[in-house]
């Protein structure tokens, strides 16, 4: 086992109880030096007093010892729970931190220590580090659903696969004397196909699951002065919650999420559209349209006193797009497909969002496959259908092999069978400490 | 007072011996029967499949046994000629007793090589700072020898014992003697050993085989030696023959499966799963009716056939009723029954890279002892002891250490002295990640140079070398100069990409459809070019891709491996090692950080556990 971590698992302030976990070594001797106790009763909760080294009283809360293996990082952990102040924190910290062989834990060293130890695959880290970051129900359980191995399962899946494919051909290179049926070659490379068929299908998901992970993306775009500001606070105020509201980085484009029917949806309010020689304002507009492209729903706004409902339709190009016009309580007019509200009375707001919901549940709702999450298994899935690819017009059969090897390392790159240290360390730059 | 000394004169020890003996190691090769030296005992064939290659390997070293194969070798086929040049493997079948005469001519008259009859069956040994240390050997009539370095390398002869059916005989081989003390000696001194198992198949008389009913199978008719030293093969070629096990014969093993020692508890070794017993076979692929048997002449002036295929140990009636039932075998007089031994083997996690023994200073240890299978494989294993053997006596501290990325025998070290062995160790192309590289065609400019700078490679084949590695120098750098922009290429008759840049010879050659022939034709310049460099050339310009992609693969792997681990590193102080790597790494001891990566078991994570302890330590 290595040296002994600690660091706060809740979050810090004023709360009912606080828990600190701490893993390694020497956990055990927090509990022989700070509760007295020499040989805690594996897994069992003591209601005890907390010492300082000193011997003087800290607090008084319940602390419990799983010795390893069977502890969430695999080593001997212990965790205390006290009451949950920034002062009795603090000292606890202070103690722990006076203790031979104690260190405050780096980001995402506990859940490090739990891959390392075998306890979790890659997946599953990333799983949990999702659940804890889940905003919206749907996220909770597709990342619930990773932790659980649902992702690592398929891909080990694939790579065994690709472990027997390849024993196949090395057999029929290394015994060739051996009678390997010459069919074998045609089954190798009809599995081949179907194996990279799968893989493609897992790939073609609309980017379903980066997309539950990241937000479901709503660019508001319009004219100057058509709404589009008011349509944003009517939708964010009428939703059940607006989970955070930040100015984006560039100053004209604000962002609100939003959780839509269990999915998390940001929607991104854009400057005006229009023809400027006004430095800002250009460069206002030039980000909109920059954004708008890259938006997994437009909602168009017009003001439906003025005829300009056909500008700016080159943006709409190959996505999909909400028409929505503005200013019903002006006048009442007719257009075709498109949505009427009043920003300023609320009417049609409802209809909005309905739609709008209709589109996120269709992109991002649960298929029962597990999805991709993440851009790292993107990229691999990637480079792994290339070499299967490469492997069926490789002009020798020990040529094929080397391909498929590299594909099976690719497969074993996301759930971390390969020894790729760097990865590791990209990988748990995600999380925080105490998880 | 020697410098080294080879106990056993098969094809380790042959090539321990005279390998110790080219860096110039006063040598003395202790065998129990000098007309036994370079015997082949089980199956009359040189090379194979990855077992080519170590033959290159061994001659790229100047090692003997591809010479006194091109001096004996009946019938040579290149196999898998219909696949890639990286996984083709040069075999043939060999004259037992040109084999074997070839060799005794070659040790009897090596230079710094004295040859004596001796059976070996105890080891003498001092202990410095507490370590072991071995001084001699002493033999069965009582003859003591010293030397600096003892390379033991004696097959199945420690406590061989050989069964067919119930019958047990004790002995290494048939008609030959056991050393039944020696383990004990190595025992003492404190090494693991354990037990293992392999087979052969009966003899038979070939004049009373019906060829008229088996299929013939030729040899190639262009043959390519397997020395680098050689151009030709004078010795006159032979057909051989195949026939094939059928339902009846099957039939007849089944019924006697009680009595077959392999199943029946009597054996209790591990045999190789790549090289099974015909009644292995039949549990193991019990869907098939048929086997294939090859009926292998033992030499040109020599009767004896070697039926492969149908190695067993059941009992002679068994056995007799068995080989009768197959096709052409109907009538065929049984010169010996096959029969299955067993032998002590010492477990090769004992060995360092070098073949010395971790335990005990100066002994090294090689071939079937070591827990590995094949005359090629003792042969390479042989040959690198022998090596490290004269550079221990000469204690100026260099080794002579091959790695997975240099060769066939650095893949067999590696993988033996992390992994150790459940079963006999042949070797397989598949065994060798960096096998594009790795190729027979090239082992020579893999090794060569290492075995001249060591002192291992005398000066013909030095001369040779240059000479090769010059003319490869020249016929590269005249690729360099011909090709040109794809419109000029067209004009000359070559169809490439139109993409406007220019290409070179080697560019050219990268294509399927374009040879070394093709080009020769447009630029006269490369004309007269050796072809052995014209080959390798062309493969490296059709394996490119994947080469280089390979290389970066080997950059990354020999930084893993250039991180040598401490000696008496203590796995225990190392946190987050479970105690289940502990134990494996502690038994294992791999020398590299690599090497620790590659133990059985271990997980990334440990290893990146280790790093961290041996930079802070």
């Amino acid at each position: 086992m290595k040296e002994t971590i600690f660091a706060p698992a809740t979050a810090p302030g004023k709360a009912g109880v606080s828990v600190l976990r701490i893993s390694g070594r020497s956990a055990l001797k927090a509990i022989q030096k700070m509760v007295g106790i020499e040989n805690p009763v594996p897994r069992q909760a003591l209601y005890k007093k907390i010492k300082t080294l000193d011997g003087a009283d800290l607090d008084e809360g319940i602390v419990i010892y799983f010795p390893c293996p069977n502890s969430f990082t695999g080593e001997d952990v212990v965790e205390f729970q006290t009451h949950g102040g920034r002062a009795v924190l603090n000292k606890l910290l202070e103690e722990l931190a006076k203790m031979d062989d104690f260190r405050f834990a780096e980001r995402g060293e506990f859940t490090r220590r739990a891959v390392e130890n075998g306890k979790m695959d890659l997946t599953a880290a990333e799983g949990m580090a999702d659940l804890i970051n889940a905003e919206t129900e749907q996220q909770r359980r597709q990342a619930l659903r990773q932790m659980d191995g649902a992702l690592a399962k398929k891909y080990e899946t694939w790579r065994q696969n690709l472990v027997h494919l390849l024993a196949w051909i090395e057999a029929y290179i290394d015994f060739p004397e051996e009678e390997v049926p010459s069919s074998v070659a045609d089954q190798i490379k009809e599995k081949i196909i179907s194996l990279k068929n799968e893989i493609n299908q897992h790939l073609m998901d609309g980017k379903r699951g980066e997309r539950l992970r990241e937000g479901f993306q709503i660019v508001i775009i319009g004219e100057p002065n058509v709404g589009k500001s008011s349509l944003m606070n009517r939708l964010a105020a009428k939703d059940v919650a607006i989970v955070s509201s930040t100015a984006g980085t560039t100053r004209d484009i604000i962002e609100v999420r939003m959780d839509i029917k269990g999915y998390p949806v940001v929607i991104c309010d854009t400057a005006g559209l229009r023809e400027t020689t006004e430095e800002i304002e250009a460069e206002g507009v030039r980000r909109a349209k920059l954004k708008a492209e890259d938006a997994d729903l437009i909602l168009a706004v017009y003001d439906v006193t003025k005829n300009n409902i056909d500008s700016e339709t080159n943006l709409f190009q190959g996505r999909n797009v909400l028409k929505i016009m503005n200013k019903k309580d002006r006048v009442s007019a007719d257009y075709r497909d498109c949505l009427f509200i009043s920003a300023k009375t609320g009417e049609g707001i409802d209809e909005v969002l309905d739609k709008i919901g209709k589109y996120v549940e269709d992109a991002l709702s649960l298929k029962e496959e597990p999805s991709l999450t993440r851009l790292r298994h993107r990229e691999s899935l990637v480079e792994c259908v290339e070499s299967l690819e490469h492997s069926l017009i490789a002009p020798e059969l020990e040529l094929a092999a080397e391909d498929l090897r590299l594909s099976m390392r690719c497969l074993g790159k996301i759930t971390g069978q390969v020894q790729v240290e760097e990865l590791l360390d990209v990988i748990f730059k995600d999380f925080c400490i105490g998880k | 007072m020697f410098d080294v000394i080879v106990v056993g004169g098969g094809h380790a020890g042959c090539e321990a011996a005279t390998a110790a003996a080219r860096m110039g190691a006063k040598t003395l090769l202790l065998t129990h029967k000098i007309e036994t030296l370079g015997e082949m005992s089980c199956n009359p064939a040189i090379g194979g499949l990855g077992k080519g290659h170590l033959v290159r390997e061994i001659d790229a070293l100047d090692g003997v046994i591809g010479r006194i194969a091109d001096q004996a070798g009946i019938q040579f086929r290149m196999l898998n000629s219909s696949k890639g040049p990286a996984v083709q493997g040069l075999r043939t079948q060999a004259d037992r007793k040109l084999y074997r005469e070839a060799m005794q001519r070659e040790l009897l008259h090596y230079q710094n090589l004295t040859v004596e009859a001796g059976a070996v069956e105890k080891l003498f040994y001092e202990e410095i700072d507490g370590k072991k240390e071995v001084t001699g050997v002493e033999t069965s009539e009582g003859k003591q020898h010293f030397a600096k370095a003892i390379v033991l390398t004696c097959g199945t002869f420690l406590h061989g014992l050989m069964h067919v059916g119930p019958k047990k005989t004790v002995g290494g081989r048939v008609g030959e003697i056991s050393c039944e003390h020696l383990t004990e000696s190595l025992v003492e001194l404190g090494l693991r050993v354990g037990r293992l198992k392999t087979g052969t198949p009966a003899r038979l008389d070939g004049k009373t085989i019906d060829y008229t009913k088996v299929e013939k199978q030729f040899g190639d008719s262009d043959i390519e030696p397997f020395s680098y030293m050689d151009k030709e093969i004078t010795v006159p070629q032979i057909a051989c023959y195949i026939t094939a096990t059928n339902t009846k014969t099957h039939e007849i093993i089944r019924a006697n499966m009680d009595r077959a020692p392999l199943f029946s508890g009597q054996i209790k070794g591990i045999g190789p799963r790549y090289c099974p017993s015909i009644e292995d076979k039949l549990v193991k692929f019990a869907d098939r009716d048929s086997h294939h048997v090859f009926l292998e002449p033992e030499g040109l002036d020599d009767d004896t056939v070697y039926p492969n295929g149908i190695s067993t140990s059941l009992p002679e009636d068994v056995q007799d009723a068995m080989i009768h039932s197959i096709k052409g075998l109907e009538n065929v007089r049984i010169i010996r029954p096959g029969y299955a031994i067993e032998y002590d083997y010492v477990d090769p996690l004992e060995m360092r890279r070098t073949l010395e023994t971790k335990k005990v200073s100066r002994l090294f240890i090689a071939g079937q002892l070591n827990g590995t299978t094949g005359y090629e494989e003792a042969a390479a294993l042989g040959l690198l002891a022998g090596i490290n053997a004269a550079l221990r006596a000469e204690d100026k501290g260099r080794e002579f250490v091959l790695d997975r990325a240099d060769a066939y025998l650095g893949v067999m070290i590696d993988d033996l002295t992390t992994k150790g062995v459940d079963e006999p160790y042949r070797m397989f192309t598949s065994r060798a990640e960096y096998r594009l590289l790795l190729r027979s065609d090239n082992a020579d400019m893999r090794l060569t140079e290492k075995g001249i700078e060591i002192g291992c490679v005398r000066a013909e084949r030095q001369k040779a070398f240059e000479e090769k590695k010059q003319a490869l120098a020249e016929a590269k750098e005249k690729l360099l100069h011909i090709g040109g922009t794809p419109r000029e290429l067209e004009k000359l008759g070559f169809i490439v990409n139109k993409d406007g840049s220019h290409r070179n010879g080697f560019d050219l050659l990268a294509y399927e459809e374009i040879t070394w022939e093709k080009l020769e034709q447009v630029w006269p310049e490369l004309q007269n070019t050796r072809s052995d460099v014209v080959e390798q050339i062309e493969i490296e310009s059709k394996y490119k891709g994947y080469l280089q992609r390979q290389e970066a693969d080997i950059i990354a792997f020999r930084k893993d491996e250039s991180f040598k681990i401490p000696v008496d590193i203590d796995y225990k102080k190392i946190g987050g090692l479970s105690n289940e790597i502990v134990m494996k790494l502690t038994k294992a001891k791999p020398e590299t950080l690599g090497a620790a990566s590659r133990v059985s078991g271990v997980t990334p994570a440990a290893v990146t556990a280790i790093l961290g302890y041996c930079k802070k330590n």
